[in-house]
């Protein structure tokens, strides 16, 4: 029986619970999650405090209840699921490197900040630097998969390395900023200065979008990748229509002020 | 042993271990795979002059390739990875990535695997780009009508090379007949493919020849014109024609129904004996009996 923590008592001021990931419960029963550390602003305080712990942990994890003021929920993560139900707080994820977390619900800001692996749900909308660097780091994210069926804000992907950040609404400025690789793709609107400075990479809009001078368009195709790319999109339950799978792309080559090897690909309708 | 009027000669085919590998050719339509796969597969009838044996395994539909437009798969099989490995990179950075349109995917799940498009993508001159989706590496290599797909690594398996028909009739029509009837029902089957011209060989080949230089020769038992000379035809007196039909296949299951298809399609049509080629049992690891595949 996978353990369930649901939130009783709302913390006062942010809590940090990077220890609430299935790997670090393994094999602990109620009581010993229970009585784990957690920070509570500036204050240790217990898991117990603010949850109520019911089941053995296994691989598999539940948390229960308005948690926008939890952070660093599933940090570290290396296996198993993470199955959240309500609002997250920010660094969701950060520095995952495997398994699974489903939220069902809206997240903060720094969602998987620096993740290497593994995958994020996320069934409503994330906040600013969606999949990114710390400030001060040269790389954000180096792999796994980021998938947002709502919208996000600014700086999704900043400075990736690698992997898949999936945004099913509208993404806010800087969308790929700084990116060095990977793939970004946005369904709906994405605002101003999408990949600015980036070296590589490839970030795909399905609508049209402003594109900074110092991108040059290169042509008009069907690149045959975005329908493996979009069939796999679909396999997590992404809303594809069939005109995107086949249709035609303009694609732009930039950032010209670094490597000019990144690419934005516009959908140019069927 | 009969089926029908048609005598099946108690005897075996000796097949040998080889690797295999399957390819799968997709094209903005079924014409263009098409293309692509005949010449990805052309050249390739036998490891001994070709270096690799190789042919349409079927046609896909947009629903069995992995990006969803119409494809073909093709068989390619060698005697070692290494050899196999460069087989794979020589014809499809010749074949596929030259024809227009077409992405080329690995279709055989196996443990192990060579680097087919990792290698292709320097054609790219630096341009080119990888994306890893599913945990699946592609590589985009930009071409003059867009760019080329290809997976970075293949599969490839323990596979079965060289079972085979061989059918003796009355004349060369009856014969060719039978022969064009086993390849169709043959080619129903998956798993294997049948590289020689539309799947029928007539210059069998026995092992050795009086030229030192050479290590195969004609297949003198079963030639017609050296009944007379030769002292060991296997031709009956009524026999005036023989044509082989050689299968590959990536399991010696597949190798074995294709050659029980081809063994009933084959005696359907009238002809005189079917038999089957192999080297004394001292050469192949697989000895498939021809009597064991009559139901």
């Amino acid at each position: 029986m996978p353990v369930t923590l649901t939130m009783h008592t709302e913390p006062e001021v942010p809590l940090e619970a990077p220890c609430l990931n299935p790997d670090s419960l393994l094999g602990k029963n109620s009581n010993e999650v229970a009585g784990l550390q957690v920070m509570h602003g500036n204050q240790a305080a217990c898991v117990g405090d603010f949850f109520n712990v019911e089941g053995d942990a296994d691989t598999s994890l539940n948390i229960i209840g308005n948690l926008e003021r939890v952070k660093y929920l599933g940090a570290g993560m290396l296996s198993g699921s993470l199955n959240i139900s309500g609002n997250v707080g920010a660094h969701l994820g950060a520095g995952m490197r495997g398994g699974q977390i489903l939220v069902d619900g809206n997240t903060g800001d720094w969602v998987a900040p620096e993740m290497a692996g593994g995958r994020i749900v996320i069934k409503g909308n994330a906040g600013h630097l969606v999949g990114s660097a710390h400030r001060g780091s040269a790389t954000g994210i180096s792999g796994g998969e980021i998938i947002i069926h709502g919208n996000v804000r600014n700086e999704t992907g900043h400075a990736m390395r690698n992997g898949l950040i999936v945004v099913g609404g509208n993404a806010g400025d800087f969308t790929g900023v700084n990116m060095l690789a990977g793939t970004i793709v946005v369904l709906g609107d994405m605002g101003i200065r999408s990949g600015a400075g980036m070296k590589r990479g490839t970030i795909i809009c399905m609508q049209e979008a402003e594109i900074l001078p110092t991108f040059e368009p290169a042509c008009l195709y069907r690149p045959v990748f975005m329908r493996i790319l979009l069939q796999h999109l679909r396999s997590l339950g992404m809303d594809i229509c069939d005109d995107f799978m086949s249709g035609n792309y303009r694609r732009w080559c930039g950032d010209a002020v670094e490597l000019n090897r990144g690419e934005i690909l516009l959908f140019n309708g069927a | 042993m009969k089926i029908n009027n048609t005598e099946i000669i108690d005897t075996f085919a000796e097949a040998l271990s080889k690797l295999g590998s399957r390819g799968i050719i997709t094209a903005a339509s079924s014409e263009w795979a098409m293309a692509a796969a005949r010449s990805v597969t052309g050249f390739a009838t036998s490891v001994i002059g070709c270096k690799c044996e190789a042919g349409i395994e079927k046609l896909l539909d947009e629903n069995e390739t992995p990006d969803h437009r119409p494809g073909v798969s093709v068989l390619i099989f060698s005697m070692d990875a290494a050899g196999l490995g460069k087989r794979l990179v020589e014809r499809i950075g010749q074949c596929v990535m030259t024809c227009p349109t077409t992405a080329c995917f690995n279709g055989l799940e196996a443990e192990e695997s060579v680097v087919v498009g990792g290698q292709l993508r320097y054609f790219g001159d630096g341009h080119q780009m990888s994306k890893k989706i599913a945990g699946r590496r592609l590589w985009r290599i930009p071409v003059m009508d867009g760019e080329f797909l290809v997976d970075e690594n293949f599969g490839i398996g323990a596979a079965v090379g060289g079972g085979n028909l061989i059918l003796l009739g009355a004349d060369s029509e009856i014969t060719l007949a039978a022969a064009s009837g086993a390849v169709g029902a043959m080619r129903e089957i998956d798993d294997i493919i049948l590289p020689f011209p539309d799947g029928v060989v007539r210059s069998g080949s026995k092992v050795g020849s009086r030229y030192k230089s050479l290590g195969a020769s004609t297949n003198d038992a079963y030639c017609p014109s050296l009944r007379a000379v030769t002292a060991h035809s296997a031709l009956p007196d009524n026999a005036h024609c023989a044509l082989e039909i050689v299968i590959d296949g990536l399991n010696e299951d597949a190798v074995r129904q294709a050659m029980q298809a081809g063994m009933y399609a084959a005696a359907a049509t009238g002809v005189l004996q079917v038999t089957a080629g192999n080297y004394g049992g001292n050469l192949g690891q697989y000895k498939i009996d021809l009597k064991s595949l009559v139901k």
